[in-house]
C-alpha cells in the first residue's frame, strides 16, 4: 500500500514537472557543435581516407589515415560582453568517425549570441598532463620531455616525396617547445581561439563547425612534406606555422533551428 | 523534458523493485571487485565490466577452475592455460601453438591481461571479437585448437560430480551452458591485472631504476628515436598499448591479412593489435606471428628492419631506410626499459595459478 502511495506521488510529479517546463519564462537550451570536414570544400569523411588523392598548396599529393583533434571551452558571448562559458572539451575522432558532435552539459538561454568561440586544443591551464583519464587512454598525451600536456592534433597519412615514393607523414599539433636545452624548456602558447561569429541559438541548437583542412598547409605558410613530414612535435618552427596556418581552418557552417 | 524522463523512469524502477520484492528470495552470489592498481586508478578509464556479467567470487573461481580444465577440448587434454600459460604472462612460449591434433596455428597465442582494459573490446590479433565472453567461445570449437563442440563440452560439464554445484553458486542455476562457461572465465581473466613492474614502483617512488632504464624510457618517448609511445602508451597510459591495430612495416607483402581480413578494407592489411609492452621478459616469441625470439631482434627491427606497403603505419619512421638507426647504446638501454615493465608478482600470483 505504501509503495502504491509512492507511485502516486511519483506519477503526480511527474504532471506536475510537465506543467513547470511549460511556465518557465525564459527557455534554455543545450547547444550541440557538429564537425564537419572539407579538403577545400570537397566533404572529406573516414570513407575518403587511405587514399592519395589531395594536394596541398605545395602540390604535395597526400591521403588522410589518421585525424583526430581536441577543442575546449565553447564560449557564447553576449552584445553586452557577457560570455557564458561551457566548460569541458572533445575530441573529434574523424578516423574512427566518433565525437563527431558535441553537447556540452549546461544549458544556455535561447537567444542571438555575438560570437559563438571555442580553444583549439587546451589553454596553458586546462593542458595539465595527465589530468584527464578518458585523453591518457585515448594515447593524447605529450612527453614530459617536450612539456608534458596533450596533443591538440594528430594528422596522418602518406604523401609522395621529391622522389616520387609513398612517405608517411605525422602532422601533430602540440604547445610549441624548445627543448634545446632539456633542463630549460622554452615554450610558445600555439593553443588558439576560434570565433565562428554572430549564431541564433534557438531550442536543441545544432551548430556547425567546418574545417578545411587544407588550410593546415596553405596560409599564410606553404607547408612543404618533405621538408616538415614527421617529428614535428620537437619542432618549434613547424608547431608556431601550424599555429598561424591554423588561424583561418574552422569556420562556421550551417546552424539547425 | 529531462526531468520528465527522469520521473517516468524512477517510477518504472519503483515498479520493478515492487515485483522484485514480492518475488522469492533470490540467490545473489558474491560481488567481488577487481583490484585496480594505483597507477590505472590515477591515470586512466575504469575496466570496463558488462552488467549482465558482474565479477563474483564463486564466478571468478568457477572460470578459473573451467581456465585450467582440460574438459573443454574434445579429448580432454587441453586447457585455456595450456596455451595461456601463467608463467608466461599468459601466452605461450612455442611460436605457434599445436592443439589437440597436432596442428600448429598461425598466429602466437596472445597473453591475457589487463583485458578488463581494453575498452573497444577488440579481442585478438585481428580484432575479429567484440567482448570477452564471445572471445572465450573461439578456441573450445575451432579445429586446430580444442576441436570440441560446445554441445559435447556443455555435456561433459553437466555430468560432472562438481561443476553444476559451482555453476550454481556462480550463477544461482545448475544450468550450464556456453554462455555461462564463457561468462565465468571471462570473469577470471578480467581479474589477471598486472600493473606492479619496477617501473610501476617507480613512478610510485619506491624503486630506482638505473641510468640504463631512464634513458632507455627517454629514447621510448624521444618522436626522432623510438617514437614508441604513440602506440605503446607511456606513464599517463599504464597499459603500455593503445589497444588498437596497426601495419609496423614487418612485411613488404602480406600472407596474413590481420584486421583487414575482418574488415574486407585493403587499407587494413598487415595491421594488428598493438601488443602491451608489460611482462615482456616473459611474452617471448614476439610479433602477431612470434617471428622474433628475442627482444634484441624487435628493437633490431624497428631500427632499421622496417619494410614498406601501402598500408605501414605513418609513424613509421625512415622506411625506405629500414628506420631510424638507433646507436648500439640506445637499443640496449632500450631494452633495459621495456624489460622494467616486467611483473614478476602477476606471473607469481597465487590467485592465478591452478
Amino acid at each position: 500500500m505504501k509503495k502504491l502511495a509512492v507511485i502516486l506521488f511519483l506519477s503526480v510529479s511527474v504532471f506536475s514537472s510537465c506543467t513547470e517546463d511549460t511556465d518557465e519564462a525564459l527557455p534554455t537550451t543545450q547547444v550541440t557543435l557538429k564537425f564537419a570536414h572539407n579538403w577545400n570544400g570537397a566533404e572529406v569523411t573516414n570513407a575518403n581516407f587511405n587514399t592519395i588523392q589531395y594536394f596541398n598548396e605545395n602540390n604535395d599529393e597526400l591521403s588522410l589515415e589518421k585525424l583526430r583533434y581536441l577543442i575546449s571551452e565553447v564560449t557564447l558571448h553576449k552584445a553586452n560582453g557577457e560570455k557564458i562559458i561551457l566548460n569541458g572539451y572533445n575530441l573529434v575522432d574523424v578516423t574512427n568517425n566518433q565525437n563527431m558532435s558535441y553537447t556540452p552539459s549546461p544549458t544556455v538561454p535561447v537567444g542571438t549570441y555575438t560570437n559563438v568561440s571555442f580553444t583549439f586544443g587546451f589553454n596553458n591551464d586546462d593542458n595539465i598532463d595527465g589530468a584527464y583519464a578518458d585523453l591518457n587512454s585515448a594515447s593524447w598525451g605529450v612527453p614530459a620531455m617536450l612539456g608534458g600536456g596533450y596533443h591538440y592534433m594528430q594528422m596522418e597519412g602518406k604523401f609522395i616525396n621529391n622522389v616520387a615514393a609513398e612517405e608517411g607523414y605525422a602532422y601533430h599539433a602540440i604547445r610549441a617547445v624548445d627543448n634545446t636545452d632539456p633542463n630549460n624548456l622554452v615554450f610558445q602558447d600555439t593553443f588558439f581561439t576560434v570565433n565562428l561569429g554572430t549564431v541564433i541559438i534557438r531550442e536543441n541548437a545544432e551548430v556547425e563547425v567546418k574545417m578545411n583542412i587544407a588550410e593546415w598547409y596553405k596560409n599564410p605558410y606553404t607547408w612543404n612534406l618533405n621538408t616538415w613530414g614527421s617529428m614535428l612535435m620537437q619542432n618549434f618552427d613547424a608547431q608556431v606555422e601550424m599555429y598561424n596556418n591554423g588561424q583561418n581552418v574552422f569556420s562556421l557552417g550551417s546552424v539547425n533551428p | 523534458m529531462c526531468r520528465k524522463i527522469g520521473h517516468i523512469v524512477f517510477v518504472f524502477l519503483m515498479l520493478a523493485s515492487c515485483s522484485k520484492d514480492d518475488s522469492t528470495q533470490q540467490y545473489v552470489p558474491t560481488p567481488m571487485a577487481l583490484e585496480v592498481p594505483p597507477l590505472f586508478e590515477e591515470k586512466i578509464l575504469a575496466p570496463i565490466i558488462p552488467f549482465d556479467n558482474p565479477q563474483t567470487v564463486e564466478g571468478v573461481a568457477l572460470g578459473k577452475k573451467l581456465f585450467f580444465d582440460p574438459i573443454l577440448s574434445a579429448d580432454n587434454t587441453q586447457s585455456c592455460a595450456s596455451c595461456h600459460a601463467p608463467e608466461n604472462a599468459f601466452t605461450d612460449s612455442d611460436r605457434f601453438s599445436v592443439g589437440i591434433d597436432g596442428l600448429e596455428g598461425n598466429r602466437n597465442s596472445m597473453p591475457i591481461f589487463n583485458m578488463a582494459f581494453n575498452y573497444d573490446e577488440k579481442f585478438f590479433w585481428d580484432g575479429r571479437v567484440f567482448s570477452l565472453e564471445r572471445q572465450a567461445k573461439q578456441p573450445v570449437e575451432n579445429p586446430i585448437e580444442m576441436h570440441n563442440t560446445w554441445s559435447n563440452a556443455v555435456t561433459q560439464l553437466r555430468n560432472h560430480e562438481e561443476y553444476p554445484e559451482l555453476f550454481e553458486r556462480a550463477f544461482g542455476s545448475t544450468m550450464i551452458n556456453a554462455n555461462l562457461v564463457t561468462k565465468a572465465i571471462a570473469q577470471f581473466e578480467r581479474t589477471l591485472i598486472s600493473g606492479n613492474a619496477k617501473f610501476d614502483r617507480y613512478l610510485l617512488g619506491t624503486a630506482t631504476l638505473t641510468p640504463e632504464e631512464l634513458n632507455g624510457f627517454n629514447i621510448f618517448m624521444d618522436e626522432a628515436r623510438g617514437d614508441c609511445f604513440h602506440c605503446h602508451g607511456s606513464i599517463n597510459n599504464p597499459l603500455w598499448t593503445d589497444n588498437l591495430f596497426h601495419n609496423n612495416g614487418l612485411d613488404a607483402t602480406f600472407i596474413d591479412l590481420g584486421l583487414g581480413e575482418v574488415t574486407g578494407d585493403p587499407a587494413d592489411n598487415g595491421k594488428f593489435k598493438t601488443p602491451s609492452l608489460r611482462n615482456l621478459a616473459y611474452t617471448a616469441p614476439y610479433m602477431h606471428d612470434g617471428r622474433f625470439n628475442t627482444l634484441d631482434e624487435v628493437i633490431n627491427h624497428y631500427s632499421e628492419g622496417l619494410q614498406n606497403s601501402s598500408t605501414v603505419d605513418p609513424l613509421m619512421k625512415k622506411v625506405d631506410e629500414g628506420g631510424v638507426h638507433l646507436t648500439n647504446q640506445d637499443k640496449a638501454d632500450l631494452k633495459a626499459f621495456l624489460l622494467s615493465l616486467s611483473d614478476e608478482e602477476f606471473i607469481n600470483n597465487p590467485a592465478f595459478q591452478n
